[in-house]
């Protein structure tokens, strides 16, 4: 075992973000519930989009869009699963 | 139509006095919001401030009411670039709720019924500063717009002025609330444009 830095990461988090997410399974870190991201209820005009879980009605993740970046906050999810292509 | 339009067509706008940088001026009221909107009825509703020892300063419905209110006239600036002038408010100034608050923290974090949390220096909320608002354009305010009560803070963005506010929390360090965490600015002032983190 070697102790490496992030970018030992590099291919696999490429494998997670590149691909669709609405299909991912979250698990809420207010109730334990699972569901696919398609089944939040996104709140949106609001300063960013929220989604709530509709279990629990928690915040389960954040997106804040600035002209130069996008901020993904997932605070409210202990996990996030993606089936890998087969 | 008696007023020609400046800037339409996309030309940059000429400063206008009040209106800080990247903003425009808007005759609505828009509502935003991360959340259902809370119902508290007015005898559960409940407002405290909590000091960094614990101590509990708390007022319900008839309390808070009876304290001295002002009515006041400010300018308001949301992050999603909308001003709007001339807002009439009825409320608390937090001068008044902190008279008996002994407490030598430095920040606070205001916590909201739904759960919305924010992040203001004790400083911004004293000195005629800051209100707890339970009217808006003589008009109870609506729940829409954060009734019973909401924060009031009109130098700093909109989102720090928490709609349904329930409570204080004195920090002695300064912590991100709900909008802070998802990438916005700590403590957000319109006129330097503090908008996301980093600004
Ligand atoms: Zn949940």
């Amino acid at each position: 075992m070697m102790e490496l830095d992030g970018n030992a990461l590099a291919g696999d988090l490429r494998e997670v973000f590149a691909t669709d997410m609405t299909g991912a399974v979250f698990t809420c870190a207010g109730c334990a519930h699972t569901g696919v991201l398609a089944t939040l209820r996104v709140w949106q005009p609001a300063p960013g989009l929220v989604g709530r879980c509709p279990h629990c009605t928690d915040v389960v993740l954040r997106l804040v869009r600035t002209p130069t970046r996008v901020f993904l906050t997932l605070t409210g999810a202990t996990r996030l699963e993606l089936p890998l292509e087969p | 139509m008696g007023i020609i339009s400046r800037g339409f067509g996309g030309r940059r706008r000429e400063p206008q006095p009040g209106l800080p940088p990247g903003q425009y001026l808007t005759h609505d009221f828009p509502v935003l919001s991360a959340g259902p909107t809370p119902r508290i009825p007015l005898d559960k509703w409940n407002f405290s401030i909590v000091t960094e020892t614990g101590e509990k300063h708390s007022w319900n419905w008839a309390e808070f009411t009876a304290l001295p209110a002002e009515e006041f006239t400010v300018d308001i600036h949301c992050v999603t670039k909308w001003s709007k002038f001339g807002t009439t408010w009825k409320g608390v100034a937090l001068d008044t709720l902190f008279e008996d608050v002994e407490s030598a923290a430095d920040y606070t974090m205001a916590h909201s019924y739904g759960g919305y949390t924010t992040n203001v220096p004790l400083d911004d909320l004293l000195d005629g500063k800051a209100w707890v608002v339970y009217e808006f354009d003589g008009e109870p305010l609506h729940p829409e717009h954060g009734g019973p009560a909401r924060l009031i803070v009109p130098h700093l963005y909109f989102w720090k002025s928490a709609k349904w506010v329930n409570g204080l929390q004195m920090l002695n360090d300064d912590e991100p609330g709900f909008w802070e965490t998802g990438g916005y600015h700590m403590y957000g002032d319109p006129w330097r444009e503090q908008r996301y983190q980093g600004d």
